[in-house]
């Protein structure tokens, strides 16, 4: 169950903020782009199991396909290879949208300082939250998830055509 | 006749005589040396020679040993015999200026990627191969990285702080 | 007409049609690991197909040559990650081979209890998964349970739930605790009955079959010479089990069988997977019930860290922490390969020492990679959702199918 947001009460009418309002509804139905690749990938495949249940969070609905999905998970180790690949998914999600960086090696490359391992996604795209843990249990999983549910409610409405959210997609080169 | 060491270096001697450069006991495991240049033969005899019939083709891997001027590649093959449970390994040496060496994925199927991967990590030719392109690392990149002064890390990184890496 | 196609093969069209070309991306739901295949198809039926590997290689050859050996283990773990503790054990049963330390027998039943477990959970994940890509969502969700108490066991002794790091070089760091022992009595009893739930819900199931049954067939012959092994050549046929053949680590001691099918297809890897668990509970209960008493670490001071109540209190205890945490201590020179039965078959370590602290060379014999090459001759002819099954039957890691 969702507490309601502050607002105004009456008989058959509930009035409070947009931003709240919208906040609320995309926090409690993200669904997720489970990107997996490795060892994270199978942690992940617990957190979605009936022990560490993550569609109590809203979400139900593992999307596959990235036009329909609001966040990308990015789950163990990205090679230079698959960076291009990332970064095609990362660019066919609607706005808005949200990354996170499961694992050490999503985080930063993790133990693997190789010539063929990308040493954190961030360098090809922008991630809100990281995961660290090699793999992280589901319950570190599960928190990153609620601080993304936390980003997810207190967003503006407007920061997806600000100027600064602009600039940072430039800065990666992000048309 | 049981398949034993000391048959199959009598074997491999009778049939190829100079090819064969030595053996050795390795542990539980002998060693037989050849002559790379007569790999293609050497194959098609372990695998069809009613006697030896080697079917099962356990591995195949490169070996880099800059220390050894004018062997310092090598492909080692692992056979492993079902039916006799016999198993010995074959080395076959390589000058790093003209790394090649006959391809067996004809004889036996598995050797195809392994063979990529051996040229992909060290750069040895496999004559005759029908598909030999890196499999593991990018297309374009121009370095063997398993050869030994290849280095490990990425070496066009900004971000590591040699402070901390003790350099 | 023949044409020469961008594939390097001929394609024969027919009658005008012409082929479509599918790309199976390296983006590919049913959380499988990560590798492309672009296929050709007519239709809905499969030409041929081309396969890419190495979006997930992390170079653990090279890695592994400026590694000292007890940090190599972890690099191990990230090979077939759904059974990390058969990859730990075997690298530790490779270096003790070079080091020529013998384990006691407490050690080897210790062993066989963690490998088979690993077994189990591993075999379990490429059924569910199985089940999953055939719609049945069910069996996933039921069995994912038995793999978390299976984590929980690995975690009294070792600390981590999936890449376990598990053991030492001559043993383990800890004796069986009495968590462990609960939870492993609690498993054994109560495991057959669920198991047999989820068996019921997949093995004679009229749609199942119809979609596993004769897909992606390899006959014995082609198996061999494509140097399959594990579950997917003893589908076909072929009974090789490293455990049988060149047993390591007492499994000589164990009476257990060996589940062979026969016509190589999906049906039939699969319902080796499942016997292949109930044969593994067998060998845990007889290796539970009869575990030997004894040390549960070799005597091999030079490569065991010594209990911690010595460190503090031994000062030749120390020196031996000292010299085996920095990687100072003498390893002989050699060449060792040993290979372990692991959850997809004969998964070997060649290793090359020169007598410094850290491998020469060290090559993983990965069974993924070598059985993964079959796989476009597996499809051809079949259709794209066969090719699906296919793929998830055979239980491709991507861990350890790049490396």
């Amino acid at each position: 169950m969702v507490e309601a947001p502050d607002g105004i009460e009456g008989q058959g009418f509930f009035a409070t903020s947009l931003d709240t309002v919208i906040g609320m509804a995309r926090a409690n139905s993200l669904w997720p782009l489970p990107f997996a690749t490795s060892c994270c990938g199978i942690e992940f495949m617990a957190t979605m199991g009936s022990n560490y249940d993550l569609a109590r969070f809203g979400a139900e609905r593992m999307s596959f396909s990235p036009r329909q999905a609001d966040l990308l998970m990015v789950m163990g180790t990205i090679a230079k290879k698959m960076g291009p690949i990332l970064r095609q998914v990362y660019e066919q999600m609607a706005e808005p949208k949200w990354v996170i960086a499961v694992g050490a090696c999503a985080s930063s490359g993790g133990i693997f300082d190789t010539y063929s391992v990308l040493q954190g996604i961030d360098k090809i795209i922008p991630v809100d939250v990281y995961v660290p843990g090699c793999p992280p249990r589901p319950e570190q999983i599960i928190d990153g998830v609620m601080r993304i549910q936390d980003l997810a409610r207190s967003e503006s409405l407007r920061r997806r055509s600000s100027e600064e959210y602009k600039q940072l997609l430039a800065s990666y080169n992000i048309e | 006749m049981a398949l034993s060491n000391e048959f199959l270096l009598e074997k491999l001697q009778n049939q190829f005589g100079e090819a064969i450069l030595g053996s050795q006991q390795v542990r539980d495991y002998l060693n037989v040396e050849v002559d790379a240049s007569k790999m293609a033969d050497i194959a098609k005899f372990l695998r069809s020679d009613a006697e030896l019939n080697f079917m099962y083709l356990t591995d195949l891997c490169g070996v880099h040993m800059p220390e050894q001027t004018g062997k310092e590649l090598g492909v080692v093959y692992h056979f492993h015999n079902l039916e006799e449970n016999y198993r010995f390994r074959l080395k076959a040496w390589l000058p790093i200026q003209d790394p090649s060496i006959e391809t067996v994925s004809n004889i036996w199927d598995g050797a195809n990627w392994m063979e990529r991967e051996t040229f992909d990590f060290f750069g040895i030719i496999f004559k005759n191969h029908p598909n030999l392109k890196r499999i593991l690392n990018v297309d374009h990149m121009e370095m063997f990285p398993l050869r030994k002064e290849f280095p490990l890390e990425d070496t066009t990184r900004e971000d590591k702080d040699d402070r901390f890496f003790g350099r | 007409m023949q044409e020469q196609s961008i594939f390097g093969e001929e394609h024969v069209i027919q009658d005008e049609r012409q082929l479509n070309t599918l790309n199976l991306g390296p983006t590919h739901p049913s959380t499988h690991g990560v590798f492309q295949n672009v296929l050709q198809m007519d239709g809905e039926i499969i030409v041929s197909s081309e396969p890419t590997i190495g979006y997930i290689h992390r170079a653990f050859e090279k890695l592994a040559e400026r590694r000292p050996y007890y940090q190599v283990t972890p690099i191990t773990d990230r090979l077939n990650y759904c059974s990390s503790p058969i990859n730990n054990i075997g690298w530790h049963m490779t270096v003790e081979k070079l080091l020529q330390v013998e384990t006691t027998k407490r050690v080897d039943y210790m062993r066989v209890i963690i490998m088979e477990l690993a077994r189990i959970a591993d075999h379990l994940v490429c059924n569910m998964v199985l089940g999953v890509d055939s719609g049945a969502l069910t069996g996933f969700t039921y069995m994912f349970q038995e793999r978390e108490r299976i984590y929980d066991m690995y975690e009294e002794l070792c600390g981590a739930r999936l890449t376990t790091n598990i053991g030492r070089i001559g043993g383990f760091e800890r004796d069986f605790t009495t968590g462990f022992r609960k939870k492993l009595e609690e498993f054994l009893a109560g495991f057959p009955k669920r198991f047999d739930e989820f068996d019921r819900l997949l093995t004679r199931n009229r749609i199942f079959m119809d979609r596993i049954k004769g897909v992606g067939p390899i006959s014995a012959e082609r198996a061999v010479s494509y140097s399959f092994a594990g579950p997917n050549l003893r589908a076909a046929g072929v009974d090789y089990d490293v455990r049988v053949m060149n047993p390591y680590s007492s499994y000589q001691d164990f009476d257990f069988m060996v589940p062979i099918g026969t016509a190589g297809d999906t049906f039939d890897r699969f319902a080796v997977r499942q016997s292949e668990i109930r044969e593994s509970l067998k060998i845990i209960n007889q290796a539970y019930s009869n575990l030997p008493e004894g040390n549960f670490f070799a005597d091999c001071p030079e490569f065991y860290l010594p209990k911690k109540q010595d460190v503090y209190n031994s000062m030749e205890a120390l020196i031996w922490h000292f010299k085996i945490v920095m990687g100072e201590v003498d390893m002989p020179p050699g060449e060792i390969y040993h290979a372990v039965e692991g959850a997809n078959g004969e998964l070997g370590y060649y290793l090359i020492s020169d007598g410094g602290r850290q491998p020469y060379r060290l090559h993983f014999r990965r069974p993924c990679f070598i059985y993964y090459q079959a796989y476009a001759e597996m499809i051809k002819g079949q259709m794209l959702s066969d090719a699906i099954m296919t793929m998830s039957s055979m239980n491709v890691i991507a861990g350890e199918l790049d490396a």
